[in-house]
């Protein structure tokens, strides 16, 4: 019994156990490693990524409930030649020390400016409180997602009418 | 829409009840300004005791907006009449209630006056305030007035004509309200007189726990049989609470105290607010209120029967072993007409589906060793589940418990993003045939769509709400 979902804008037919974590799928079956693995619980964001655009934990996230959904993960931001806006923007404040929780961090921001393109500093800070980071770069953190936030400002004020990105 | 109907009712019947009393009652004098007192002149015990009386009446809830200063005012309190801003009670001469007199605290508390004579709207409790006694009146003033002056003007309040004419009040007080202190009833001991004077009085949990009518009064013929709070439901607290395990007055105690109990769960929504202000209660507050709510319950007057009870519901309905779907929860003792139909339910497609969802996303911390609060609840003892609305666990479900900041809390992750709205009714339908003896709920699709979309509004916030205010001093204060 396979599972389909899209992952990244690909189709995919998972074989995992539909029981089986979203984040598990992702990572043993996919190879897809940016996500990743912090308590299990559900309570420390590491896992984040987005499902039909909101933020979501993988490591509670039952194949089962993904089926015919969109998935996006941190790979699905751009690439190491070519990084999206959050990508580059964490790159460019060097927002990560160890850097365990920067993929779900910077879900977590993606899909808080993808619901809302112009939150406010305080909406942005609410939204992440839940990300937990014990290397304690919070405030590169911030300032990566704001430099992130203008810059998709300013792409989306450029991009012709009705060009859908994500 | 409701607010149309509503509105279709209210406004002729306040408008003459409104011109009937309005000669008589509008009018009110107002008392004079004073010079804002000398925070040192108020004996310390007197503030102490205001202290605690102030946790009773959770007076911090709605007087300060989340993250701002305590008491400032401010706090948008959402009415099916419109919307209400909290005012400012710091002793700020300005904006807060600095000048205002002794007597004049006592008269908004009693009978529902500010300083200058306007009538109150009832979304401030002197319904149930004014059975406070003249000594408590003034340990809370002492309190109000040693705290710090914050100068915050509130928004002006948005409600509808003529509502927004504070002279309307006068007719619902004609209709509704009645002044007058608590009578202790001789019959009951001591313990008992205390809780439901702190109960019924400055702690209002009718506030919540009652219905209201179409006019935003309690139902008085209806006391403690559940409402509403800020989108979340209060369930009833009288005969006919819906806890699988009936409280008694060891574990409400307990409950009260610590926010949570191993027979219950946690406290979350509004009632998270109230059991952190209760946990800094004296011992002998919180036991009388449990004695006295537990009565009201209809507890028997023997020792906490927990354990064993709790043994005795867990094992009650259906093993819970969410592997065997096909094995029928035994239904039959339900009414007979419904039991086939059940039974016939029980196996269709969205209760199997919903069976594989628990299993996959719930079981592991809900069926766990952790006890609580940081375990999940086993759902036989889950008043959410037994309860006739699944409001609660609706909102649960998308929403989690949030944490709280710095302290050791019970939490559980929101499952908004993963579930869809069917899977949702497919689990929650499952987990009410599995866990309980109750029929399946009615409209529980409307409830998640309109839950989920924010048709139907509701607060979510984490059960240390008060104390992660960072400014909020007043909150930590020790008695």
């Amino acid at each position: 019994m396979t599972t389909r979902l899209t992952v990244n804008g690909a189709v995919v037919d998972a074989e995992s156990d539909p029981d089986t974590p979203l984040l598990y799928v992702l990572r043993d079956e996919l190879g897809l490693h940016g996500a990743k693995y912090g308590c299990g619980l559900g309570q420390c964001g590491a896992c984040t990524v987005m499902v039909d655009g909101t933020a979501v934990l993988s490591c509670l996230m039952p194949l089962l409930t993904v089926e015919g959904r969109k998935v996006l993960t941190v790979e699905g931001l751009g690439t190491a030649d070519a990084p999206g806006p959050m990508q580059a923007a964490f790159i460019a404040e060097q927002a990560a020390q160890c850097g365990y929780c920067i993929p779900g961090m910077m879900m977590r921001a993606q899909a808080t400016l993808t619901a809302n393109p112009g939150a406010s500093e305080q909406e942005i800070r609410e939204a992440l409180e839940f990300n937990l980071c014990r290397c304690g770069t919070h405030i590169r953190i911030l300032r990566a997602i704001l430099r992130a936030q203008g810059e998709m400002q300013q792409a989306a004020a450029s991009r012709p009418v009705g060009e859908d990105v994500l | 829409m409701a607010l149309g109907r509503t509105l279709g009712i209210l406004v002729p019947a306040l408008i003459v009840v409104g011109a009937a009393g309005a000669y008589a009652l509008t009018w009110r004098s107002s008392f004079d300004p004073v010079p804002r007192p000398d925070p040192a002149s108020f004996d310390a015990d007197l503030v102490a005791r205001g202290t605690q009386l102030a946790a009773v009446g959770n007076c911090i809830a709605c007087h300060t907006v989340p993250g701002g200063d305590a008491f400032a005012g401010g706090l948008a309190v959402p009415t099916p009449f419109g919307t209400v801003y909290s005012t400012n009670i710091t002793p700020d001469e300005k904006t807060g209630i600095g000048t205002w007199s002794l007597a004049a605290f006592r008269r908004s508390l009693h009978d529902g006056l500010d300083r200058d004579g306007h009538h109150l709207y009832p979304a401030f409790p002197y319904d149930q305030f004014t059975l406070l006694s003249d000594n408590d009146v003034e340990a809370l003033y002492a309190y109000l007035m040693t705290r710090r002056a914050v100068e915050n003007q509130p928004p002006p309040n948005e409600l509808p004509f003529p509502l927004n004419i504070r002279a309307t009040v006068a007719g619902w007080k004609l209709l509704f309200f009645d002044s007058g202190r608590f009578a202790p009833d001789p019959g009951k001991s001591d313990q008992w007189n205390r809780g439901a004077y702190l109960a019924e009085g400055l702690g209002h949990c009718g506030g919540c726990h009652t219905p209201r009518n179409a006019l935003g009064a309690r139902e008085k013929d209806e006391a403690w049989n559940g409402g509403m709070a800020e989108g979340w439901t209060a369930y009833p607290i009288n005969e006919n609470s819906p806890a699988p395990i009936p409280w008694s007055a060891d574990a409400l105690a307990f409950y009260l105290r610590n926010g949570w109990h191993q027979d219950h769960g946690v406290s979350r929504g509004p009632m998270a607010e109230v059991t952190g202000n209760l946990g800094r209660l004296s011992d002998e507050g919180v036991e009388a209120i449990a004695v006295y709510t537990a009565s009201r319950m209809g507890a028997p007057e023997v020792p906490d029967a927990g354990p064993a009870l709790a043994a005795s519901v867990i094992e009650a309905p259906g093993e819970g072993q969410t592997s065997d779907t096909q094995t029928q929860p035994e239904d039959t003792d339900e009414a007979q007409g419904q039991a086939s139909g059940t039974q016939a339910q029980s196996e269709d497609a969205g209760f199997a589906r919903g069976a594989e969802i628990y299993a996959a996303a719930c079981a592991s911390c809900h069926e766990g060793d952790r006890p609580q609060p940081y375990g999940g609840l086993d759902f036989h003892l889950s008043t959410a589940v037994n309860a006739s609305n699944p409001q609660n666990i609706v909102i649960v479900t998308f929403w989690g418990l949030p944490p709280a900041d710095g302290m050791a809390s019970a939490v559980m992750p929101g499952f908004e993003g993963v579930l869809s709205d069917l899977d949702t009714i497919n689990l929650l339908t499952y987990l009410r045939r599995e866990f309980t003896d109750k029929p399946d709920w009615e409209g529980v699709g409307e409830l998640v769509t309109a839950t989920r979309t924010g048709e139907h509004p509701v607060s979510v916030r984490p059960a240390d709400m008060i104390e992660r205010a960072p400014r909020n001093l007043g909150a930590k204060e020790e008695p």
